[in-house]
């Protein structure tokens, strides 16, 4: 009597089962759409906001622009946006091809040379992954102005560089010594320089891992905003994560020319991560995963 | 011939020299000259160095919002390792195994977004989100009838610093979710078809086989969270500088407004080396923990 009653109700559970598992994964989506809106949505606000008055935004602060104001834009932009961006530019591009270029080399000849103490160098260069630059402030505050660079680029472009080698050199160094010596092996047998070879086999074909190491660089060196804060003080040297603390300053109430600016100023990296996000996200895994 | 090998190893060191000097000279010497600045007092005005022993440490140990500080440190970390490396981790196993691929990348997208802005403009974004006139938290608020749970939130003490740690974790979760994300895609599918064939449910083969083969990035991910929010600064100058009445400083804006406002840069200092010793701890701390019980297969 039993025997025939099991498989009833055993196909009765897998229905309930399966409306659990559809209710499952309908309040899955419900959930990610709430997430998706809560990120997308402030920053719609952000913009929008751009473009209205102050009044408007007091009034409404949900609503839209009554119309599309691109001089709250233009203030922006002519008040220090279009400077600060520059500024960035000129510190992050260098940036990336200091701190990319010497972890290349360094990563390079930790993988392919025979350098005596290379193992206490790389553990030296890793090491330093795990000092922040918050615990060295004041000491580098008296470096940075013993060696006359407070207010220039260079304070910038020498600290990010020297805080991004250890994470560089680790994400790079651990691609190269997955290339094969053999296309190595052939370039010496040719009778290329170690430089030649350097530039001619290894670097193409750690193009990828360059990619990644590259834009990580400009995103940490186009964000940062300890060193820029403490070591540049003027007006016209100033990166845009601290000059956008100064555009609030001047433009104290006029919320939507701040609005505009941090609209702006968020663009260009929002812009390099869509292109590139493969490579982005490549280099992060390598970076911390394995 | 021993001279020639000799100059092939001079010349292989210039291959590492830049890097290692750069490292030596400019992260490695501050973070030691850090611990012998932080036994003697001087300001810009008397720049002469004089020794004081321990005496900053003892200031620390008295000072109020040192210790005010120190506790939102702790609670950044507590909130952030909860929701950025829990939340993550889960966010991470849902779109893998319930999201259709074809709207998995657009989840991953808009989720990391918030990823690859600055602090400065996210923080300035939150700093007029909580604006108690037009700020859309407290008119969203009003209009679902829940008027009486408005706030100045960045303008009261004691909402000021869990305002600015949940901006954080609308920033940084998306982020430590897709480095989950590349953590599962690298475990073996047959080991979830296995287990389904055994009757595992989906949460069982979340908690016995994800949970343990993403244990490497799961370490890195805590270490990574529990020493950032030790080193915050960026957010909370944007949108406090500490305040009101000094209740929202970390142990970072704390450092920075003692040494270049309050002009005590061996107080400062010895702040340095109060987060210097719970940053390497945190670090060898976890990196012991992660030996041994990571899975191999």
């Amino acid at each position: 009597m039993a025997a025939p009653a099991t498989p009833v109700r055993g196909s009765g559970a897998s229905l309930t089962s399966m409306a659990l598992g559809q209710l499952g994964r309908l309040v899955i989506y419900v959930v990610l759409a709430l997430l998706v809106v809560s990120v997308l949505y402030p920053l719609f606000w952000m913009v929008m906001t751009g473009f209205k008055t102050t009044q408007e935004l007091f009034s409404n602060s949900w609503g839209l622009p009554s119309q599309l104001r691109w001089s709250n834009f233009v203030d922006a932009w002519n008040q220090g946006v279009v400077r600060y961006l520059l500024n960035s530019l000129v510190v992050t591009v260098a940036s990336i091809v200091t701190t990319v270029g010497l972890s290349a080399l360094a990563a390079y000849a930790l993988t392919r040379m025979r350098i005596p103490f290379s193992g206490p160098v790389t553990l030296a260069i890793l090491g330093g992954m795990m000092l922040s630059p918050t615990v060295a402030l004041i000491p580098l505050f008296r470096l940075i102005s013993a060696l006359g660079l407070v207010d220039t680029y260079w304070a910038l472009i020498i600290l990010y560089t020297a805080f991004r080698i250890p994470f560089t050199v680790f994400l790079i160094r651990a691609y190269m010594m997955t290339i094969s010596r053999e296309m190595e092996d052939a370039a010496v047998v040719d009778g290329a320089s170690r430089l030649q070879i350097f530039w001619l086999v290894i670097l193409p074909l750690s193009r990828p891992i360059i990619v990644s190491a590259a834009l990580l660089q400009a995103l940490f060196a186009w964000n940062e905003f300890l060193f820029a804060l403490v070591f540049i003080n003027s007006q016209d040297l100033k990166t845009l994560p601290v000059g956008l603390l100064d555009l609030q300053s001047r433009f104290l109430t006029n919320y939507p020319v701040m609005f505009a600016g941090l609209a702006i100023a968020a663009l260009p990296m929002i812009v390099v991560f869509m292109i590139g996000q493969r490579q982005f996200i490549r280099g992060l895994a390598e970076g911390y995963g394995k | 011939m021993t001279s020639i090998f000799r100059l092939r190893n001079v010349t292989q060191w210039l291959y590492v020299l830049p890097a290692l000097l750069f490292v030596v000279v400019f992260v490695y010497y501050p973070a030691v000259d850090n611990l012998r600045l932080s036994l003697f007092q001087w300001s810009s005005f008397s720049p002469k160095e004089s020794f004081v022993g321990l005496q900053n440490y003892r200031d620390l140990a008295a000072d109020p919002i040192f210790w005010s500080a120190l506790f939102n440190n702790i609670a950044y970390a507590v909130v952030s390792v909860i929701v950025q490396v829990g939340g993550g981790l889960v966010l991470a196993a849902i779109l893998e195994e319930f999201v259709r691929p074809r709207l998995r990348g657009f989840f991953r997208t808009v989720l990391f977004l918030p990823a690859v802005m600055s602090l400065t403009v996210v923080g300035f974004l939150f700093y007029f989100l909580y604006e108690p006139n037009f700020g859309l938290v407290n008119q969203a608020l009003n209009a679902v009838g829940l008027g009486s749970l408005t706030h100045a939130w960045l303008g009261e003490e004691g909402t000021a610093i869990w305002s600015i740690i949940t901006m954080s974790q609308w920033q940084s979760t998306g982020y430590v979710m897709v480095l989950f994300i590349v953590a599962i895609q690298k475990i073996p599918r047959e080991l979830y078809e296995a287990a389904y064939i055994d009757g595992a449910t989906k949460v069982e083969a979340f908690r016995r086989i994800t949970v343990p083969l993403v244990n490497d990035m799961l370490v890195l991910m805590l270490i990574v969270t529990v020493s950032g929010a030790f080193l915050v600064f960026n957010e909370v100058w944007v949108m406090t500088q500490g305040g009101p009445n000094n209740a929202s400083h970390t142990l970072g804006t704390w450092l920075y407004k003692s040494a270049f406002f309050n002009d005590q840069l061996g107080y400062a200092a010895a702040i340095g080396s109060v987060i210097f010793v719970i940053t390497f701890v945190t670090s060898i701390i976890q990196l012991r923990l992660a030996r041994g019980r990571s899975v191999q297969f």
